[in-house]
């Protein structure tokens, strides 16, 4: 029972900054805007979270700052592949790179620590919460440690990323902004003969998605760590990629993808060189694999279809 | 938008304009961390080609890059877009070891090194050939795709290199060390006598392969019936279907030699420099690839010398960051970014400007 908990509790941890990029992702590719760049929006939110968070010692400076630089990623995304009508893939590549040389190269620069930010102290930090009654009920069987090691103990992005499931959901399929994101990427000639800027849905949508991968950079450099490391989102930016590819662009199924990515990476930790029953010391790079594979096999229509928005990846153009 | 500019503009100025701007944006970060940009060229120019022996991994590189930049460049002309000339590179890399490993004690390297070469090609493009058939017979994105294969490579390369391709576990993870017939000649004896003194340098054969794999692209794409069909369906699919050229044949094969292409880039570091298989010897030369296609217009013209700049960047900025230690090496992955970015996403900024210069200039002649 412990270890299972102990297990989902990881799976929680590691889920969190894939859900909050992946629902990033699904904003952007909802208004027709893909976006393989969620990696190094993430990458320069970490850093700009840690170097505001280590410079004024405020968490929420840093969050702040994660959320501005992640924005203005967005925003360059957004003026190469909206208004010049540029390549959105080639952009997102292009953003990837900027980021990871930019923090490390400023990183380096400002803190001089081998590209590292100052360890940060607890109250730049985002901390665990402790939900009220956790104590208390941890008498309880099964729901008293599933309460109090489980659901209770994590640090307010933690909660912040769940809740934006259910609002994410109603914001794009119960609202006039959600119905024209999505117009925008199914069908942008209709949304434009109806008299409503393309240009202008789409730019909102890419801010969406900055502020949330600002957010996911946040968790990761002062939510669960003390500090920024160089590279330290290490590729999440594109398992969030493949878990909005399995959720096929739907927001509760972006979630059940990013907690089984999540439980993957927990059992990758939990279980390296274990050996389990049955199948016997599992290598962890296979772990490591499985969500590309998993995301690989779904393209290949094996596992339902995966359809992406119509009008994705294509710059939309008012006068022919 | 679509008005006609001189050829010379379109293929020769405007890359150019990109370019410095990029270089332009990278100088103000300079400046930004407290330093001279102007400086820092100095020292950067004098890094890649100061003698003989930078000259040297300044070509090194380019060699790499050569292949990388090819790769994508030959899957651009079919309308793809290949972004696992990392994965595929990786295990391309697998090839040559496994070659090398099996016949360096009983072959040659003149003998070695063309089954390298095969065995290097074959592996990249089966790396490519699960995203290319998947592409055309199922319809998922070749992009996503080959991202994935990056990482699946990149999982199953440490799995293999830590497990059973390791030699012992004190050295780390990777093979033993190639013997003589796994080793490739060096170049000195070309640049040797023009006076020019590559010491250690690294610089190979390899490099003369990449040059002629860059003359075989051209044939391939501007000369055989094939390269006809590729570009055809890069410009306009529905009009390949129409002309009834095969599609499947075409993504698949494309996506295979791209795929080839990125996996030969792996005998420059592996048999060249490193004589031994190891990790992450690609150091993100299948992305530096995007770049240099991008820049270099997906034409070999272009991304040869596209590749020598990008060679001379990594050897300059080595050497920058020993004199300048506020600017790390991440100074050449940001300026990497920044010319996808004005070259590849916003190469069509400065056009409408361009049009403008240039008709008002023909209306003055007019």
């Amino acid at each position: 029972m412990d270890t299972l908990i102990q297990l989902l509790d990881l799976t929680v941890r590691s889920a969190v900054p894939l859900l909050l990029a992946c629902l990033a992702g699904l904003y952007s590719e909802r208004a027709g805007v893909f976006d393989i760049g969620l990696e190094g929006k993430m990458l320069g939110g970490a850093f700009a979270a840690a170097a505001a968070a280590a410079v004024t010692g405020s968490a929420w400076i840093g969050l702040f700052a994660g959320i501005m630089v992640a924005v203005a990623f967005s925003l360059i995304h957004g003026f190469a592949s909206i208004t010049n009508k540029g390549n959105q893939i080639v952009s997102g590549v292009a953003i990837n790179f900027m980021a990871a040389g930019l923090s490390a190269l400023l990183g380096q620069a400002w803190f001089n620590q081998g590209g590292r930010t100052p360890q940060l102290q607890s109250e730049a930090r985002f901390n665990p919460l402790d939900l009220p009654l956790a104590e208390t009920l941890s008498g309880i069987p099964v729901i008293g440690p599933v309460y109090q090691d489980l659901v209770s103990g994590h640090n307010l992005i933690a909660y912040f990323a769940f809740a934006m499931v259910p609002i994410t959901w109603w914001v794009l399929f119960r609202t006039r902004f959600g119905l024209r994101l999505r117009a925008v990427g199914e069908n942008p000639a209709a949304v434009d003969t109806a008299g409503i800027s393309v240009t202008w849905a789409r730019y909102r949508a890419v801010i969406c998605c900055g502020i949330l991968c600002g957010i996911a950079g946040a968790y990761l450099s002062i939510g669960v760590s003390a500090g920024y490391v160089k590279d330290m989102t290490a590729g999440r930016g594109f398992i969030a990629l493949a878990a909005l590819i399995f959720a096929k662009w739907r927001p509760v199924a972006a979630m059940w993808a990013c907690l089984l990515f999540g439980f993957l990476g927990a059992i990758e930790i939990r279980y390296q060189g274990v050996a389990l029953p049955i199948v016997g010391v599992v290598p962890v790079q296979l772990m490591q694999a499985l969500p590309y594979v998993l995301t690989v096999i779904l393209l290949a229509g094996f596992i339902g279809k995966a359809i992406p928005p119509k009008a994705g990846g294509v710059p939309y153009t008012k006068e022919r | 938008m679509n008005q006609a500019l001189p050829k010379w503009v379109d293929y020769g100025l405007m890359p150019l304009i990109n370019v410095a701007v990029a270089f332009l944006i990278a100088g103000l970060v300079v400046l930004f961390v407290g330093e001279s940009p102007v400086e820092a060229a100095y020292l950067m120019v004098r890094g890649a080609f100061g003698n003989g022996y930078n000259i040297g991994f300044t070509l090194f590189f380019a060699t790499t890059f050569i292949f990388t930049g090819l790769a994508v460049a030959v899957a651009f002309h079919a309308g793809l877009f290949n972004i696992g000339g990392e994965g595929q590179a990786y295990i391309g890399g697998l090839g040559v070891g496994l070659i090398c490993l099996s016949m360096d004690t009983i072959l040659p390297w003149w003998l070695t090194f063309p089954l390298a070469i095969i065995g290097a090609a074959l592996f990249g493009a089966a790396w490519a050939f699960i995203p290319a058939i998947l592409q055309a017979k199922r319809g998922s994105h070749v992009v996503i795709t080959t991202i994935m294969f990056n990482f699946i490579a990149s999982a199953l390369m440490v799995y293999l290199l830590a497990g059973p391709l390791q030699k012992s576990a004190n050295l780390g993870p990777r093979t033993r060390d190639f013997e003589a017939g796994g080793q490739i000649p060096k170049l000195d004896w070309l640049f040797s006598p023009f006076g020019i003194d590559m010491g250690a340098s690294p610089l190979n054969i390899t490099f003369l392969l990449a040059l002629i794999m860059a003359a075989v692209v051209w044939v391939i794409v501007w000369r055989t019936r094939f390269g006809f069909e590729m570009r055809t369906q890069g410009v306009s699919p529905r009009a390949a279907v129409y002309a009834g050229m095969p599609e499947v044949k075409i993504i698949v094969v494309t996506m295979m030699l791209s795929g080839g292409l990125a996996g030969m880039m792996a005998l420059n570091p592996v048999m060249g420099d490193q004589t031994r298989l190891q990790l992450d010897f690609v150091e993100g030369a299948g992305f530096v690839g995007i770049a240099v296609a991008l820049m270099g217009r997906s034409h070999p013209a272009g991304i040869v010398p596209a590749a020598i700049l990008f060679g001379a960047l990594y050897q300059g900025g080595a050497e920058l960051a020993f004199d300048m230690p506020n600017i790390t090496r991440d100074m050449i992955v940001m300026i990497q970014g920044l010319v996808i970015l004005f070259a590849g996403a916003m190469e069509f900024m400065f056009r409408p400007a361009l049009v403008r210069i240039f008709a008002s200039q023909q209306e003055k002649m007019a």
